[in-house]
């Protein structure tokens, strides 16, 4: 039954892809372009021993790869669900099916994972043909970009779908976004960060994509402990937000 | 528009635990004390009714009455506070999506994805129900059809007039071959002419067997579409029974319709205190006389000296019932 909530956002999406299609491409290129090149031949001209001795490009390629999923998930969670309800209400339509609230609220994660998985990987390829990539490991970055994009849409959508007003979404966007987006090690490594924020950093989920997919483009090793670490800390969070999104779903729609 | 209304008459609520004579048939939905509370409010107070096979059933009542809320509930997508409700002998909140599959149904709001075609509309909605798309395909051609919309299948939905997307969402309710059709409101909005399309296709459908579950504040499609009504007002039953019966128990064959002079108007409502109608209305406006003859009770009010600037006399409607039970009272 999720798949057939999953179908119905399909039919819609073969219908609006243009528009998606631009911001897919044009978020990593601009990305890559402006951060890694244009940023990067300033900093690399400056030694990167800090960057653990790679250049600027491929230290922070990876990372755009875990904020962009963070940012697809974000928006695929946000306003598209808060719509569906107050807006085109296909969240309405479909509750008068044998679909139950669980079914369309899985349907339109499985839709966002397929958003999450065609951006990540339209990032790796443009990474690969930037040049910023130094592993074949950087495939196994893909899963984990969706996983990390997930980590986030899960739970805003459980939020989302009990939203009354948009107001809510800006704060996150401006309060909650940005600052994961700056102070996760995507830029800068952590230990340009004073100590006592470091565990704010590390508390962050975004952080957790960001190590784990910059270790799987340079070919580093985390250990197996390391990696298993960050991917359970991913795999909870977007875990109690499919928990939460089923209830939240359940409560909102069937009042 | 509060007039002080003099009434004559109290009939205990009818009964609707009682199979009307056409159709005496399989109960599909059977409630019994059912109630819906949101927090202090209560939506729906205790009803209490049968609705058979084939029957169109109607909901009327003022906005806030208990309507939608009583819809949702057979809808299965809100879950009853207390008591018993049954559809198609099923439980709602165990079997909500059994029953479901069962149903048809068009919202009090078009829930049409806009940036679709009206064929994919059909489509999506089809596939929410399991259905296979040859299945779909076939059913498409034959609900536009029948919604008379085959030619706009190509168009987005966005343009198309009030009227169009209402036949598409009844198109699309259909897809599934429901059994029951709940429709909330199914012509709010609409201007006369799509009024009377809808109307009609929708006596098409009960034709076909399809049982048809309404709300509505109109009277005329009350009149138009029901067997039988339920008046509901401050979430219970005010009466019920078939729009014949209705008129008989609370209302008089005839009504005539007065207007004074303003200055007079006073003067003549006391005048008319204790004239041999079976109830009197004061309006702003105007003075209601329920009554068996209306010429022969315009007769008698010129007769006892008293000379209306206008008199209408007309039969009683859906109308005076409706009002009478749920009051003037102009409400959110």
């Amino acid at each position: 039954m999720t798949w057939a909530a999953f179908r119905c956002w399909l039919t819609v999406y073969r219908r609006i892809w243009r528009s998606s299609v631009w911001s897919s491409v044009l978020g990593p290129v601009f990305y890559l372009g402006a951060m890694g090149l244009g940023l990067g031949s300033l900093v690399d001209k400056h030694g990167t021993a800090s960057l653990g001795g790679v250049s600027y490009l491929a230290f922070v390629a990876p990372a755009i790869l875990a904020s962009g999923a963070m940012n697809t998930g974000m928006s695929e969670a946000s306003w598209p669900v808060f719509g569906s309800l107050k807006w085109n209400k296909i969240y309405i339509g479909a509750q008068a099916s044998p679909l139950r609230p669980e079914d369309i609220f899985r349907g339109h994660l499985m839709f966002m994972a397929m958003r999450l998985a065609m951006n990540a990987a339209v990032t790796i390829a443009f990474m690969w043909a930037f040049g910023a990539v130094r592993s074949a490991w950087v495939v196994l970055a893909w899963p984990v970009a969706v996983l990390t994009g997930l980590a986030f849409a899960a739970p805003i959508a459980a939020y989302a779908v009990l939203m009354r007003n948009e107001m809510s979404f800006v704060y996150i966007f401006r309060f909650g976004l940005m600052p994961l987006m700056l102070f996760s090690g995507t830029f800068f490594p952590l230990s340009q960060l004073p100590g006592w924020l470091r565990p704010v950093a590390y508390a962050t989920p975004l952080w957790h994509g960001v190590v784990l997919c910059r270790a799987l483009s340079l070919g580093e090793s985390l250990g197996l402990f390391g990696t298993l670490g960050h991917v359970a800390y991913l795999a909870v969070l977007a875990s109690i937000g499919i928990w939460a999104g089923g209830r939240a779903y359940r409560r909102r729609l069937y009042v | 528009m509060a007039g002080k209304s003099v009434r004559r008459m109290s009939h205990p609520p009818g009964s609707l635990h009682q199979v009307p004579g056409s159709s005496a048939s399989e109960v599909l939905v059977r409630a019994h004390g059912l109630t819906k509370r949101f927090g202090n409010f209560t939506a729906v107070d205790g009803i209490d009714f049968d609705l058979y096979r084939g029957e169109a059933f109607g909901f009327l009542g003022p906005n806030g009455a208990g309507k939608s809320s009583t819809m949702r509930m057979i809808g299965c997508v809100s879950p009853p506070t207390s008591g018993e409700l049954t559809i198609l002998g099923l439980d709602p909140v165990r079997d909500g999506s059994a029953i479901r599959a069962r149903l048809g149904v068009v919202p009090q709001e078009d829930t049409l994805d806009v940036e679709l075609t009206v064929r994919e509309n059909l489509l999506v909605y089809g596939r929410y129900f399991g259905l296979s798309r040859r299945v779909i395909r076939e059913r498409t051609e034959a609900l536009l059809d029948f919604v008379q919309l085959t030619d706009r299948a190509k168009d987005k939905v966005d343009p198309l007039s009030g009227g169009l997307k209402r036949r598409l969402t009844i198109a699309r309710s259909l897809i599934n071959e429901p059994e029951i059709l709940l429709l909330d409101e199914p012509t709010t909005g609409l201007d006369p002419q799509a009024r009377h399309v809808v109307w009609d296709r929708l006596f098409r459908l009960k034709q076909r067997g399809v049982t048809l579950i309404l709300t509505t504040h109109y009277m005329d499609e009350a009149e138009q579409l029901c067997d039988r009504l339920a008046v509901m007002d401050h979430g219970t039953f005010a009466a019920a029974g078939s729009p014949r019966e209705l008129i008989r128990e609370y209302c008089s064959p005839e009504v005539l319709e007065l207007r004074f002079d303003p200055e007079l108007h006073d003067t003549a409502a006391d005048k008319l205190e204790d004239f041999p109608a079976e109830r009197m209305e004061v309006l702003a406006d105007r003075i209601l006389l329920y009554v068996t003859d209306g010429d022969e009770a315009l007769a008698l009010v010129r007769a006892i000296g008293l000379d209306p600037l206008t008199s209408l006399v007309r039969r009683g409607t859906l109308e005076d019932v409706f009002l009478r039970l749920t009051g003037r009272r102009l409400e959110d």
